[in-house]
């Protein structure tokens, strides 16, 4: 077939259906950006911040690397290499001051774990100094930075610059961009490679961090560490003896007195920093929390723990989350419940009270929207408390005797009362509107055909106004699902939310991984039980209104 | 007043009387009696009562005084649902959420009977107004007329005595309309069920009902078969509701006999009329006379007839008839209708024509 | 130390001398951050206030944000957009704000004030220089505050920690913090665990569940506060006979409100309150908030934060300038924590300990509160 014009008239159609799909989108289009910045980037930065674990490889680069080799579930401390990778992925991590982080990482999974990085980073310089006053005690020159730049400088494409540059930029992302100043030369990094590197981690850092010309500043101790270590190896003295290149004489004497320098043991030395650092237990924590991705946080979200043969519960007496879940979908079914009693009266006289009357009442419905949560949350605990309004009055009316005064609040009594208040009007409103198109003949036809007010109410308007109960069911049950501030207000011990852990988390304790992972879980819940309801009820069977 | 014919009355209104605020009544002092097996129709405007009378005889309104009787026995504290009358609403209010078997198997779950029962019952209701291949379907998959049958099948399918209708053809097309108030009163009759029927339809009325009861302002201002209603309207209200109607206004001047009287209308002619409800000399009155019975053919004119002068404004041929506008003792919309006859005027605008009636055809009404 | 390093870069070519604080360049707008109520009142008045007066073209705007300082500033630091420059959080959140990178590092007989009888700002905030980013301002205590007309007659008020565990002599409900620390030290004290060996028993397993069973003992009359108003506000409403909170709060609902309330300081446990300054700020908003600090933080000053607010100053020196409340005349140091009748037997809140034990004692105790 072909249009007016020739085309084929597929082709003409086609055409203009792009044209108005295009303007449709175009007219969506500043909510839907709004919608992907607000609200699905949010939830996919959450997702991925509960599986994320990079911090650990990240800082320790070498000693996780290491760590590959240790059998954890040997009850054996790791040997001198992996302290040895430790001592210079620590040195770099407490100069960015990087290592505190991974110690409160550390410290979510192994008790201690905090303080004994913290003190660590503290007093690692120590450790350096063993090696640098002899090196400098024997070679004088190399006290000093210009020295070091000399020897260090040459002929050399700066691989090992640029791979040491890309470490420091796992650290701290993205932070280490710029020229260093530095060509490494590759003659001296094939000779004393421990030193060439320890050197340009050091170099990368003081230009590009301090913002220090590198060929006037003396180097950190991690390169006489480095340098230390590198005289060790019998490849590298017979190097130096060939070697001719600046400072070569500085070198040549140390390799002269050789015995002179320490006989220095890393493994004795993290121990003398920290007894702890022997402890297998540590070592365990931090190599089960090596992987870049780890499903510890959802584990903890569940109460278990990855103890050292797999996932496990944690002991009871740390078992919080899924007592919190349960609790959480109880009370918001209680209060569903309760909004779905109280609600569908005041709907139903809405929708069949005159105009005026139905206006009135309406506002008073609404009334509760128009003052701010924590005020509205404030006043239930003044009516609540034990000497509150509610009991006062009980007790004048004699109902209650004033030794004992009912407890409204501070449990999860008053959290049903008070969220059932708040989430009232989700309920009233989409029950009153599907209501509001029931057409009042249904229950008179019902009444004419026989049957009684309760038979006519039941088999005939429930029925039709279950869309409505529906409606505000779904809305009223994820509302109340997501509460944290009432139930924080008036909630006490036995009447907080899931939520109000994931506010803890999120503001008070900063293990933002373990907020995700419980958030992530909450928002699956939803999703089921949503598809369930689909699956039950039909989702078609949900109106808002006529 | 109605003792005597209690005997043979099955729906009895006895001098009720309806309010909604306190300070207007709706429904003024309502006598009715109606013999079992009546089909009778609540005729009148919106707003005169008519509806309010039916839900009071269905229950959905309690009567302010006054008592209404059902086969005897007085109604008034018995509600809705033990009273046992069908009704078919306007809006035909089937269940959307059941099907058409479930619709109709609704009244005789709630009275209790057993699956089979039901399921013969609601068969032959279906079959009865020829919908039996509809019942496993939804109301919203039927069309008007189909779902207007099923609420007339689940009114009737408890097998009640009384069947009430609140302009139940009104959402319905003309044909659709017509088709079915033929099947309605086909069915009233075959099953002998005493209908209560509202309509503001005058037509249907007509032809629907034994008896007519016309509303207005809270009364019954006629009650009577069709052809009386039409032919002899006892008020000018009855008389310009019913069909249509010219009217001339004027003063009594004479009572000539107990069938005839003289009025002088008020643009000075004197004609000759049937007292209706005038009865002295000095009242004021409307005259009705119906524009079949006006004639102009002077030939056709009985001896003593009264003729006017009246001036032709508007002449339409509608096939069967012809209708005529004339002026006519300064009424502009004295309408006349003839016949379409060979021998018949033809009249054309701004001529003069004489034209008369007879006077039993000229009621004098009040004004 | 992102953001740092590229203020640095920016300026490498000029300035290789470090930090640009000396220089004349100031930014003239500055964010402070702090707890809102009479607090941050007693700061406007005792600092902001005078330093506008003397530096005239400063504006401050202060944002009430100090309870979730730590969780803000990092997701600051994580956005790129640093918007406050000078922050008031406990010792606790500056560690951890310190250890997190997010708080610049102070040198304190550098950047801060020497005592005007030239001690220096070292030896003058002594011990309460916790952390290599933490500034001291105040000495503030956790408390308890009883009912004065709600003590059983015969009875003494209360006047010993163990009172709080003292459900027989003292009936009626407590109001603690909804969290373990403090509570988990006060309950093994009255468990016979003596004060120096509190943080050792604490940091072993069966210690943790000792102070849970102690604690256990008087569950059911407890009602768990999470804002320090909450206390205050139990006790004047009789809600409750004592409860912890802090002297601050006791002090305003006793002598400004003239509640029924007595003030128990046994056990009280000090903690820290002073200015951090954020990682990351531009050279001139660093420049400002070092100079505005500098000023806040002299011996003066610090003493006359005291005239607003019964907290104590964190600088020896300051301790004898104290004097009168402002507006009720009443002489404020019988009121200050660090007053020698009151401060008989004390805690120093444990930071290094906390610090470790805090995730881990707190999942507990969470746990515990929901059974």
């Amino acid at each position: 077939m072909l249009a007016a014009d020739g085309t084929p008239l597929k082709t003409s159609l086609a055409r203009a259906l792009r044209r108005q799909k295009i303007r449709a989108l175009a007219l969506i289009a500043p909510l839907l950006l709004f919608v992907v910045i607000t609200f699905i980037i949010p939830i996919a930065t959450m997702l991925f911040r509960s599986v994320e674990n990079q911090i650990v490889s990240n800082t320790m680069p070498e000693a996780t690397l290491a760590l590959q080799n240790w059998d954890e579930s040997s009850d054996q401390t790791p040997e001198e290499p992996l302290f040895q990778a430790l001592y210079f992925d620590l040195f770099k991590a407490a100069e960015a001051k990087e290592h505190t982080k991974l110690g409160t990482r550390l410290n979510y999974e192994q008790t201690g774990t905090s303080s004994l990085f913290r003190t660590t980073g503290r007093k690692l310089d120590d450790v350096g100094e063993e090696w640098q006053d002899p090196i400098e005690d024997i070679a004088p020159a190399l006290k000093d930075g210009e020295t070091w730049f000399a020897l260090m400088s040459g002929r050399g494409d700066n691989t090992l610059l640029e791979a040491r540059r890309s470490l420091w930029n796992d650290m701290v992302p993205d932070a280490f961009n710029g020229d260093v100043g530095l060509t490494l030369s590759d003659e001296v990094a094939g000779m004393l490679p421990l030193t060439a590197a320890a050197y340009s981690d050091w170099a990368i850092f003081e230009a590009l961090e301090e913002g220090r010309d590198i060929a006037k500043r003396d180097p950190w101790e991690a390169v006489y560490v480095g340098l230390g270590l590198d005289l060790r190896n019998a490849d590298t003295v017979a190097a130096i003896d060939s070697y001719s290149g600046p400072h070569a004489q500085d070198l040549k004497l140390l390799t002269a007195q050789l015995d002179q320098l320490p006989d220095l043991m890393f493994r004795d030395a993290f121990a003398d920093l920290d007894e702890d650092w022997l402890d297998p237990e540590v070592w365990q924590t931090i190599k089960i929390y090596s992987p870049d991705y780890t499903s510890g946080y959802f584990l903890n979200a569940v109460d278990m723990e990855i103890g050292s043969d797999g996932a496990q519960m944690r002991p009871d007496n740390q078992q919080i989350y899924i007592k919190l879940f349960v609790r959480t979908l109880w009370m918001s079914l209680v209060i569903t419940a309760s909004c779905i009693v109280l609600g569908y009266p005041v709907a139903w006289l809405l929708a069949n009270l005159p105009l005026r009357s139905a206006n009135v009442l309406m506002i008073l419905v609404l009334l509760p929207f128009w003052t701010s949560l924590l005020v509205r949350t404030s006043a239930w605990k003044v009516l609540l408390q034990q000497q509150g309004v509610i009991n006062e009055i009980l007790v004048w009316l004699g109902f209650v005797d004033d030794a004992n005064r009912l407890i409204l609040m501070n449990n999860a009594t008053g959290t049903v009362i008070a969220m059932t208040h708040i989430l009232l009007p989700f309920m009233i409103l989409p029950l009153y509107s599907v209501m509001k198109t029931i057409p009042p003949t249904y229950l008179r036809a019902a009444k004419s055909l026989g049957a009684t007010n309760w038979t006519a109410f039941w088999r005939v308007y429930f029925p039709q106004s279950v869309p409505g109960i529906g409606a505000g069911s779904i809305l009223v049950f994820i509302l109340a699902i997501g509460y944290y501030i009432t139930p924080e207000i008036v909630g006490g011990t036995s009447g907080v939310f899931i939520s109000n852990r994931i506010a803890y988390h999120i503001s008070s304790s900063l293990n933002w991984g373990l907020a995700a992972a419980l958030g992530s879980i909450l928002l699956a819940v939803v999703l089921l039980l949503y598809w369930l309801y689909d699956r039950i009820v039909g989702i078609d069977n949900v109106k808002l209104g006529g | 007043m109605l003792d005597a014919a209690l005997d043979q009355s099955f729906v009895t209104f006895d001098r009720v009387q309806k309010s909604y605020d306190g300070e207007n009544l709706v429904v003024k002092d309502l006598n009715l009696s109606m013999p079992k097996g009546e089909f009778l129709t609540m005729l009148g405007p919106s707003g005169s009562g008519k509806t309010t009378c039916l839900m009071m005889l269905a229950g959905f309104e309690t009567a302010t005084h006054g008592e209404i009787l059902l086969d005897g026995k007085p109604i008034n504290n018995i509600p809705p649902h033990k009273r046992g009358i069908g009704m078919v609403f306007q809006n035909y209010a089937l269940f959307p959420h059941m099907t058409v078997a479930e619709n109709l198997s609704f009244p005789l779950e709630v009275r209790k009977m057993d699956k089979a029962t039901r399921e013969a019952k609601v068969k032959r209701a279906l079959d009865m107004v020829q919908m039996g291949a509809f019942g496993g379907r939804r109301p919203a998959q039927l069309s008007g007329g189909q779902q207007q049958r099923i609420a007339l099948a689940r009114a009737l399918v408890f097998e009640p005595e009384l069947v009430l209708m609140d302009e139940p053809l009104g959402a319905l097309d003309k044909q659709l309309r017509e088709h079915m108030q033929f099947e309605i009163t086909r069915l009233a009759h075959d099953l002998g069920i005493t209908t209560v029927y509202v309509t503001h339809d005058q037509t249907e009325a007509l032809t629907m009902s034994d008896r007519v009861a016309v509303f207005e302002d809270g009364r019954i201002q006629q009650l009577a078969p069709p052809d009386t209603l039409y032919e002899e309207p006892e008020n000018s209200f009855v008389a310009q509701f019913i069909g249509e109607n010219n009217t001339l206004e004027g003063v009594v001047t004479q009572i000539k006999g107990p069938d005839l009287c003289e009025v002088k209308l008020d643009g000075g002619e004197v004609i000759d009329a049937k007292p209706v409800n005038v009865a002295n000399v000095g009242d004021r009155t409307r005259v009705s006379i119906r524009p079949e019975r006006v004639e102009m053919n002077k030939d056709r004119l009985q001896e003593g007839a009264h003729t006017l002068r009246a001036e032709v404004l508007e002449f339409i041929y509608m096939g069967d008839t012809f209708r005529s506008r004339l002026r006519v003792a300064g009424n502009d919309n004295f309408v006349v209708k003839t016949r379409n006859a060979p021998d018949q005027l033809r009249l054309t605008p701004g001529t003069q024509v004489d034209i008369g009636w007879l006077p039993q055809d000229c009621r004098a009404l009040d004004a | 130390m992102r953001k740092l390093h590229i203020v640095s870069a920016v300026s490498t070519l000029g300035l290789m001398a470090g930090l640009a604080h000396a220089g004349g360049h100031m930014a003239s707008d500055m964010t402070l951050v702090s707890w809102g109520g009479a607090y941050q009142q007693s700061q406007i008045n005792a600092y902001t206030d005078p330093y506008v007066a003397m530096n005239s073209g400063v504006t401050v705007t202060w944002d009430e944000s100090s309870a979730e300082a730590v969780a803000k500033l990092r997701a600051m630091n994580e956005a790129g957009n640093i918007t406050w420059d000078v922050v008031d959080v406990v010792a606790a959140d500056a560690l951890r704000l310190c250890d997190e990178g997010l708080a610049m590092e102070i040198d304190a007989n550098d950047q801060l004030a020497a005592a005007p009888d030239g001690t220096s700002a070292e030896d003058d905030f002594g011990d309460l220089l916790v952390g290599d980013c933490f500034i001291p301002q105040i000495v503030y205590s956790t408390t308890f505050g009883y009912r004065t007309d709600m003590v059983p007659a015969g009875a003494e008020a209360p006047n010993d920690i163990c009172d709080v565990f003292d459900l027989e002599t003292y009936p009626g409900m407590r109001a603690l913090e909804k969290r373990p620390i403090n509570n988990v030290e006060w309950a093994l004290l009255c468990d016979g665990v003596a004060k120096a060996d509190v943080y050792d028993v604490l940091a072993t397993e069966e210690g943790q569940e000792q102070a849970l069973a102690k604690l256990d003992t008087i569950k059911d009359s407890v009602i768990w506060w999470s804002a320090g108003a909450d206390t205050p506000q139990l006790l004047a409403d009789g809600e409750i006979f004592m409860g912890s909170t802090y002297n601050g709060r006791l002090f305003a609902a006793i002598e400004e409100q003239g509640q029924p309330i007595g003030m128990m300081w046994d056990a009280q446990v000090f903690d820290l309150d002073g200015w951090i300054i954020p990682e990351g700020l531009s050279d001139e908003r660093k420049a400002r908030a070092l100079d505005f600090v500098y000023f806040a933080t002299d011996t003066q000053r610090l003493a006359d934060q005291a005239k607003y607010i019964s907290y104590g100053p964190a600088r020896l020196s300051s301790a004898p300038l104290v004097g009168q409340h402002a507006s009720l005349g009443i002489d404020m140091a019988p009121h200050m924590p660090t007053d020698p009748n009151n401060a008989a037997n004390t805690f120093l809140y444990n930071y290094e300990f906390w610090a470790d034990y805090r995730d881990d004692i707190d999942a507990k105790f969470q746990a515990w509160l929901a059974q």
